[in-house]
């Protein structure tokens, strides 16, 4: 058991930190009574998701994933290892671009030197949505506290069943 | 602890363990030759392609967004759409009792109050520091193709712009600036700007959100600049749209829907 869990847990830690958080914000969103408990439970699932996605897209030593106009010598040099300069030169339309850019002309980027660029893409609009959907599930609160004058589900429970008994 | 509360976390310790089972599977940590970076063998992942060949493609040093706005830029459309239909829901939920559309009589309040000191010395930073928060978001959104930032994240340091107005203020100042009948046409001049370079491509007989075919009309040096240049158009798109309901999200939820006094 202790074995598993340190070889588990050595190399996959971003994924445990993962399972972790998402599993509290599951159990805020099916246990807690509150409903603004529940949706701040829904967001930390949201972050969750997002930890799991970017974590995946991390290479060990790997930069950002912007090419760097500006002559950034680790890049230039790994594109110089990676991109054989015979070959490279006519290979791209690049060569004949005027500017002294590092990355202009070379072959193509060593994939290993940059962080996989699609999970921020995914995240990036992911988090601006989730604030957008959250602030849906915010005002339909409001509206809620409004007509119940509570935001405790059994309180809202014991209301609307109140209600449909009267009617 | 209530009954609901010991089956929650029945449910949820049996989800976690099984979970954790599974993440043993799981490539380690910064492995840049896991799965979802290098792709399995005989299959190479997409994400390699968009690493070695978006620049020749689209002439756009950051790739993230020559991800998000060409390759991915169908997605993005309808991402900017799913952002202009939570502010359209928030404002059908709340407006529809706010009561908008009257006339607000409340005047509004000077940033310096006298005799409140605390609202001086919040008042004076917020006033310094707006011009500088809008002009970093236009430069965050202008400036997506070559540095981190783009269309959402612009859009948002904008919108957190007229919230400090808001906040230091009250919501009155910030609808002054930013009305309420300006952020809804805001929204959807995003959305169509968005569109009309899908639609221009069309009309010019090619795919929707084929930018490459919009070289006679932006008069670019070839096809990858046109990529370029319509790139930055959407991404403007977006930014309106995020900038507005992110503001309308604010000014709707702080007054419940009245638009009046906010926090």
């Amino acid at each position: 058991m202790a074995e598993f869990f340190q070889q588990s847990f050595h190399a996959h830690f971003n994924f445990w930190i993962y399972v972790i958080l998402m599993m509290i914000g599951l159990w805020a969103l099916i246990a807690k009574n509150n409903l603004i408990k529940k949706l701040i439970g829904m967001s930390i699932f949201q972050t969750a998701i997002i930890l799991f996605y970017v974590s995946l897209g991390v290479k060990a030593g790997a930069t950002i994933p912007i090419l760097d106009p500006y002559g950034n010598k680790e890049q230039a040099a790994a594109y110089a290892e990676e991109s054989d300069p015979a070959k490279g030169k006519n290979e791209k339309k690049g060569t004949e671009e005027k500017g002294d850019s590092s990355y202009v002309g070379k072959k193509s980027p060593n994939p290993d030197i940059m962080a996989n660029p699609l999970p921020h893409v995914l995240m990036l609009t992911a988090i601006v949505v989730g604030v957008a959907t959250l602030g849906v599930a915010l005002s339909i609160a409001q509206m809620i506290f409004k007509e119940f004058g509570s935001l405790e589900e059994d309180e809202i429970l014991e209301i609307v069943k109140g209600g449909n008994v009267d009617d | 602890m209530r009954l609901s509360q010991i089956f929650a976390t029945i449910a949820v310790v049996i989800t976690g363990c099984i979970l954790l089972y599974g993440v043993s599977d799981f490539p380690g940590f910064g492995d840049p030759h896991s799965p979802a970076n290098a792709g399995v063998p005989g299959s190479e992942s997409v994400s390699q392609y968009f690493i070695t060949e978006s620049y020749g493609d689209t002439k756009v040093p950051n790739l993230v967004t020559s991800v998000l706005a060409d390759y991915r830029g169908y997605d993005t459309m309808f991402e900017t759409v799913v952002i202009f239909a939570a502010g359209m829901a928030i404002f059908a939920i709340l407006g529809a009792v706010g009561g908008g559309g009257q006339p607000r009589e409340q005047s509004e309040e000077p940033f310096f109050v006298n005799g409140d000191h605390s609202r001086i010395i919040v008042g004076t930073t917020c006033r310094l520091l707006v011009p500088v928060i809008q002009l970093f978001a236009l430069y965050v959104i202008g400036h997506g193709h070559y540095s981190p930032g783009g269309g959402f994240q612009g859009g948002v340091i904008l919108a957190a712009s007229f919230i400090i107005i808001a906040l230091s203020s009250n919501l009155n100042a910030a609808l002054r600036r930013l009305s309420e009948a300006n952020y809804l046409r805001i929204a959807c001049i995003g959305i169509l700007i968005y569109a009309g370079f899908g639609v221009l491509c069309q009309v010019l007989e090619g795919n929707f959100l084929d930018y490459g075919l919009l070289q006679p009309v932006l008069l670019t040096d070839g096809p990858e600049m046109a990529r370029s240049h319509s790139m930055l158009g959407v991404e403007i798109g977006v930014a309106f749209t995020v900038t507005a309901i992110m503001f309308a999200i604010y000014a709707n939820l702080s007054s419940r829907g009245t638009l009046r006094d906010g926090l």
